[in-house]
């Protein structure tokens, strides 16, 4: 029936944008392991991928922490279990929230800023310069970035892991009367050392994920600066739906049982 | 042809989903040489210089470059073919995140592995080469006018002193008179490397002063091919037309908008 052609084409499209994404980062893989690596390059997308996302990454995670401790407190006091918030807050920021609201955060900042760098690149012959001047783009643009965001993004999860539960002391210990050692003794009590890994292999994945999708839609953008606006969205939703999906996976991984 | 051809084409077909724009080029560039490849918006100039730049793969024919199917040709080859050639970008493709220097460095620092200090001291040089003083070396690019970041992109093009120049469009987008300060420049700077240029153009005053020969690019294939003093003689309608800039005769533009 011609209403199923529609559906099948986009399904044929789907797999064949999965294939070219999957060979993107088939390459990007093979140029991270293969000389020369440009470590001046992967300082410079650290220092901008991870530094400047800090402010952005810092007050989310501190709020987020805050409004945690909050809910908690209310939701916990009808049946009277006030005194789990620490460990609610604490468990909640390492294993999901650090990681998930820092890649979603990152991933509008950087994956938008990648996208469009290196789409006006694309769209301005810079990359076709690149390669007459007897240097590979894979290795100049794509690597150093990816790699930056898979050593960034789990520095920048800690960070806000701490915040957060800062957060959720700030409330706890002032708003909601809780005894300043007790809480913090809350907090480590029932933490375990995977929650934390757990967290961070998140971050590194969702690193992974930003700035791929980010060069890849930078890297195939075609058609002027429509087609850089057209590739700036992209890489900052599919890497959005990526982060949440993978998200799931993981903690799949790690906490099934 | 008495001299072997640096750069050769043969049968060279490119096509673009249904829309074939290459359609069997034949092609010889001997080595010295400057030939201006001339033709109409859209008619497959570019494509075919980015054929041989192997920044794009042919469907069909064979590019040799010193003698080698560029192909055919490995990575190792590619790279040594890239190492020997520079281009200069209708936009001067400029790197916006360096400086002038940088950008015109960036062969060497990248390509060959030179000390930053010293490749510096070569930019600078390279750019008094094109008329540009020191005083430009650590702007950025997009604080120059068009004029001076085709002389950049000149000066980045011969900063590896290469044996091939590709022009894409070299006084697209500038002023006559800036247009004719750069045309000289591609002389002197092609003759002083003893360089031979392929320099793709609709300007034919550019094609007259740069080229030593002329091949006309119509609808995929070269259809006239000769010495730049024998343009005015020639009887073939199709360069007549395109010499004289008439609007009626055989080439078939897309006007269909007007």
């Amino acid at each position: 029936m011609p209403i199923f052609a529609p559906v099948g084409h986009m399904f044929l499209s789907f797999l064949a944008l999965v294939g070219r994404v999957t060979v993107f980062a088939g390459r990007t893989i093979g140029h991270m392991i293969a000389p020369p690596i440009y470590f001046r390059l992967i300082f410079k997308q650290m220092r901008e991928i991870g530094y400047f996302s800090l402010p952005v990454v810092a007050m989310t995670t501190l709020f987020a922490g805050m409004v945690l401790a909050l809910q908690s407190y209310s939701g916990f006091s009808r049946f009277s279990a006030e005194s789990a918030v620490a460990t609610v807050v604490v468990i909640s920021m390492t294993r999901e929230l650090g990681p998930v609201l820092a890649g979603l955060m990152v991933a509008g900042r950087v994956g938008a800023a990648i996208a469009a760098e290196i789409g006006t690149m694309r769209v301005t012959e810079q990359i076709d310069a690149l390669v007459t001047l007897s240097t590979n783009p894979f290795k100049y643009l794509v690597v150093p970035r990816v790699i930056a965001g898979l050593l960034t993004l789990p520095i920048l999860v800690l960070i806000g892991d701490i915040l957060g539960v800062l957060g959720g002391y700030m409330v706890g210990v002032n708003k909601l009367g809780f005894n300043e050692a007790s809480y913090i003794r809350s907090t480590f009590q029932y933490l375990e050392q995977l929650d934390v890994v757990s967290g961070l292999v998140k971050a590194a994945v969702f690193g992974f994920i930003i700035t791929l999708m980010g060069c890849y839609h930078g890297y195939n953008s075609r058609g002027g600066a429509q087609g850089v606006g057209q590739a700036t969205t992209n890489a900052v939703v599919s890497s959005s739906i990526l982060i949440l999906i993978a998200n799931y996976i993981v903690t799949e991984l790690f906490f099934s049982r | 042809m008495s001299t072997p051809a640096k750069i050769s084409l043969r049968d060279v077909h490119k096509a673009f989903g249904t829309k074939k724009v290459l359609q069997g080029v034949d092609l010889d560039i001997a080595a010295g040489e400057s030939v201006a490849i001339i033709g109409g918006s859209g008619t497959g100039k570019s494509v075919t210089l980015k054929c041989i730049l192997g920044l794009l793969t042919p469907d069909k024919g064979s590019i040799m470059v010193d003698g080698v199917d560029m192909t055919q040709a490995s990575r190792s080859d590619h790279e040594d073919m890239l190492a020997k050639t520079g281009m200069l970008f209708q936009g001067a493709a400029l790197f916006d995140s360096l400086s002038v220097w940088q950008n015109v460095a960036f062969g060497l620092i990248e390509g060959k592995g030179m000390k930053p200090k010293v490749a510096r001291d070569l930019a600078i040089a390279r750019l008094s080469d094109v008329g540009l003083s020191a005083d430009v070396a650590n702007l950025s690019p997009s604080s120059l006018s068009g004029g001076m970041q085709k002389r950049v992109g000149l000066a980045r093009a011969i900063a590896t002193e290469p044996e091939i120049l590709f022009f894409d469009e070299p006084t697209t987008g500038i002023d006559p008179i800036m247009g004719d300060v750069i045309n000289d420049l591609i002389v002197k700077c092609t003759r002083d490397l003893g360089a031979s240029a392929v320099t793709i153009t609709h300007d034919m005053a550019s094609a007259r002063k740069i080229a030593d020969r002329v091949a006309m690019l119509y609808q995929g294939k070269i259809i006239w091919d000769g010495p730049v003093s024998e343009i005015d003689q020639t009887d073939n309608p199709y360069l007549q037309q395109f010499v004289a800039g008439d609007i009626e005769g055989p080439l078939d533009l897309d006007l269909k908008h007007l």
